[in-house]
């Protein structure tokens, strides 16, 4: 008896004339982040349909449970589309199933099968009563609804359906340019973002000696949990040492965390250029911190005219910690190691930030150059989900 | 060579032993180092300890290594009875322990508490209506090997686990040290687990203690926090990760071995059932461990004739500190002589059917050859 895991595709659907395209990018990404695992995937306009190898059941419906554009699956035993086939395999799917009350509906898709599905589905409820002891029908609120398609060849079985992420899958839309610190919101934005089909490049800000290799690695380990929704992310490290130093040494103390910000903008920007990002996102969450009140976010938006996408603008805190925990990254992003944002912070930085100042600050130092320096020695890393940089030791 | 005492220890995996070799030579630094060379140990052992956690199913915080199995065993059942002395002073275990258990419930009998030892059915098998009855409201722990490491007796953890579940907070400890590689393993419901890497091919000097995060501990070694706070000393890297790669390929390759092991299995009884010996593992046993009592030769006499020949084999086990009988074939089956006289032959997927033939003839030489009570 051969199990087969049903994917129906959810907002896809209403996507008319680009259907073809989201289901294939869909299919793709399944394919992808399946390549190491033993199954026969194939598809067709209403689902997906993946056979798979009993013993890695579980890992696969993790993997499932991380993919975008899926809106809900079933485990369904698939048989052929021959009366006494299915009457058995009723019997057996029930065996070891525990419940009082059940249902059954039939659907058949194959019309020249003998009965209709009404009377098919009491036949069939008939059959489970008298194969199992001490449960009844409840047609309005049955503990177990099982399910019995009908189709040309094949006819599948199964009772429970399970949500999957929902959201478009990765790759149906272009490229952001994701700023990543080892922080709570900046994972959550980067998942988030992806959610909606896009794809992600991470770009990670570090000021060694100031910061720590711990701060990259934690930063590494965070690209690494969001890679899991997606085939691979780029990380891109900018070394922003000498720009943070001479912020410091030139600017008015309350500005140093604005303008720093103004310089990151304008570095992503250039980033997003050669990578061929459409949009920065980033976790900015209005007032949670002096840089992102709408004053500052204003102030710091104005070096760039690329769209900034901030997922998380509108939530709470504790929302976004939510967030967090559930995609994994909450237990890595509070591990205590400085990034660019929290080394140098000034005693009181300027929470509503005039445009002017900070032009007559930058004016200070030839920040062009740095920039041009700082963009000729970016480190980039491709991370994947099942890359384990130990993997020969282990 | 004819080795035949793979539950004393295994061979090392080639494999593991290279991961051994270019850790230690790679990764110089202490782990607990905040420089590069600290950071990328601790990486790596972090890297091995998540394996740990993925194969058994638990969590990072809830794997300990530790030298071996004694301790991890010492640690699990000192440490946690002294924790929670508020609870009680009972102890329960049974008769088929490695002495690194029973000697710790001796220790903790000179401290006042009380153990008491589970009745065993003819099998070998703990007696759970025993079990019901000896819980009591100030049990605090449990401990139970899964598998004897002596007749091989496989326990029942599932429904030893239900029980203890239903007592009160009594804790469950569970000593795998046989177990692992030999029977699938669910640590669903356990709350301390014993495994150690030379019991599955791994090397000598690491094993680890699964100890989940509700259970509380005493460190044995105190001196703060290492690889864990329960546990100090400068984390032993290279043998650290070449025990969590020794697990994986155990479990990868679990199916696969076994398969074998029962063929080699099979030959060994078969052969044995012609022989004057009686057979003390039964259907409850691991295959791996075939135990028998050889009457009228002296265990140690008959092990070095088969020396002669290259042919290792175990009186009792390596473990078993005092001269006396086997104290698990004893518990068995109450029988003194048979206790007295205990030959185990352990097995391997290494072992071959060619090693098993040439094994029973020259037992069958040496039996004859030692057995005086017969030429007369």
């Amino acid at each position: 008896m051969n199990r087969v895991i049903l994917i129906k595709y959810g907002e896809l659907t209403t996507k008319k004339g680009n259907r073809n395209f989201f289901i294939n990018t869909l299919y793709q990404m399944i394919l992808k982040k399946l390549k190491n695992y033993d199954v026969k995937i194939s598809k067709d306009i209403s689902r997906m349909y993946i056979e798979f190898n009993d013993n890695e059941i579980d890992s696969i419906l993790d993997r499932i449970n991380h993919i975008f554009g899926i809106h809900t699956y079933q485990v369904a035993v698939k048989i052929d589309s021959n009366e006494d086939v299915i009457n058995q395999a009723v019997i057996d799917y029930v065996y070891d199933k525990s419940f009082k009350t059940f249902k059954i509906e039939v659907k058949r898709s194959d019309k020249t099968f003998p009965i209709s599905s009404m009377d098919y589905a009491k036949k069939l409820g008939g059959i489970v009563l008298k194969n199992k002891d001490n449960i009844k029908v409840d047609v309005h609120n049955p503990e177990m609804l099982l399910k019995v398609e009908i189709l040309d060849r094949y006819t599948y079985i199964y009772s429970d359906t399970f949500y999957g992420l929902g959201g478009y899958p990765v790759g149906t839309q272009p490229k952001a340019m994701l700023m990543l610190s080892g922080g709570i919101d900046s994972p959550v934005a980067g998942y988030l973002t992806m959610k909606r089909g896009v794809k992600l490049d991470a770009v990670y800000f570090e000021a060694i000696p100031h910061t720590s290799i711990e701060a990259r690695n934690k930063v590494i380990d965070l690209t690494r949990k969001l890679s899991v929704y997606t085939d691979k992310i780029n990380l891109h490290i900018v070394n922003f040492t000498q720009i943070q130093e001479a912020i410091y040494k030139n600017c008015n103390g309350d500005y140093t965390i604005t303008i720093m910000r103004r310089m990151m903008y304008r570095i992503m920007e250039r980033l997003a250029k050669r990578y061929k990002g459409l949009v920065i996102a980033n976790g900015e969450s209005i007032g949670q911190v002096a840089s992102q009140t709408l004053t500052s976010m204003s102030v710091i938006n104005e070096v760039t005219n690329m769209p900034v996408i901030r997922p998380v603008a509108c939530l709470d805190k504790l929302e976004i910690i939510d967030i967090a925990k559930k995609i994994d990254t909450y237990d890595i992003s509070i591990l205590p190691f400085e990034d660019c944002c929290t080394v140098f912070v000034p005693k009181h930085p300027v929470i509503n930030p005039c445009l002017n100042e900070c032009l007559f600050n930058e004016e200070k130092f030839d920040y062009n150059k740095m920039i041009d320096d700082v963009l000729k020695n970016i480190e980039t890393i491709v991370i994947k989900e099942d890359d384990n940089e130990f993997s020969n030791f282990l | 060579m004819i080795y035949l005492d793979y539950s004393a220890t295994t061979p090392v995996n080639e494999g593991v032993l290279d991961t051994f070799v270019k850790v230690s030579r790679e990764y110089i630094g202490n782990a607990n180092s905040l420089h590069k060379l600290g950071v990328s140990s601790k990486r790596l052992m972090d890297s091995s300890v998540k394996q740990v956690a993925d194969l058994l199913k638990v969590k990072t915080n809830e794997v300990i290594f530790t030298s071996s199995s004694s301790e991890a065993n010492n640690m699990a059942i000192i440490g946690t009875v002294l924790k929670y002395k508020d609870r009680g002073k009972h102890i329960i275990t049974t008769e088929l322990e490695h002495s690194s258990v029973l000697e710790s419930c001796n220790y903790l009998k000179t401290l006042g508490y009380e153990v008491d030892y589970v009745k065993l059915d003819s099998n070998g098998l703990v007696d759970l209506a025993d079990l019901k009855k000896l819980l009591r409201k100030d049990t605090v722990l449990v401990t139970i090997s899964q598998v004897n490491s002596e007749v091989g007796i496989c326990q029942d953890i599932n429904s030893i686990k239900r029980c203890v579940k239903s007592n009160y907070q009594t804790i469950l400890h569970v000593d795998g040290t046989q177990a692992v590689g030999k029977v699938k393993i669910d640590l669903e419901g356990i709350d301390l687990f014993t495994f150690s890497a030379h019991k599955i091919y791994g090397l000598k000097g690491v094993a680890c203690l699964i100890k989940r995060e509700k259970i509380l501990m005493e460190p044995l070694i105190h001196g703060g926090k290492s690889q864990t706070i329960h546990r100090s000393g400068t984390p032993a890297l290279a043998l650290y990760v070449s025990c969590s790669k020794a697990l994986r390929i155990c479990l990868e390759d679990y199916d696969k071995n076994l398969k074998k092991v029962a063929k080699i299995h099979d030959l060994l009884i078969s052969g044995l059932e012609k022989l004057p010996v009686i057979i003390n593992s039964n259907s409850h046993s691991v295959m791996h461990i075939v135990n028998i009592s050889v009457l009228n030769i002296k265990p140690e006499t008959l092990l070095h004739e088969l020396e002669k020949d290259n042919i290792y084999i175990s009186t009792k086990t390596a473990c078993s500190t005092t001269e006396s009988a086997s104290l698990s074939v004893f518990a068995i089956y109450k029988d003194i002589e048979r206790a007295s006289h205990t030959i185990r032959i352990s097995l391997s997927h290494l072992t071959t059917e060619e090693e098993i033939k040439i094994f029973l003839e020259k037992l069958n030489q040496a039996i004859e050859k030692l057995d005086f009570t017969k030429k007369n």
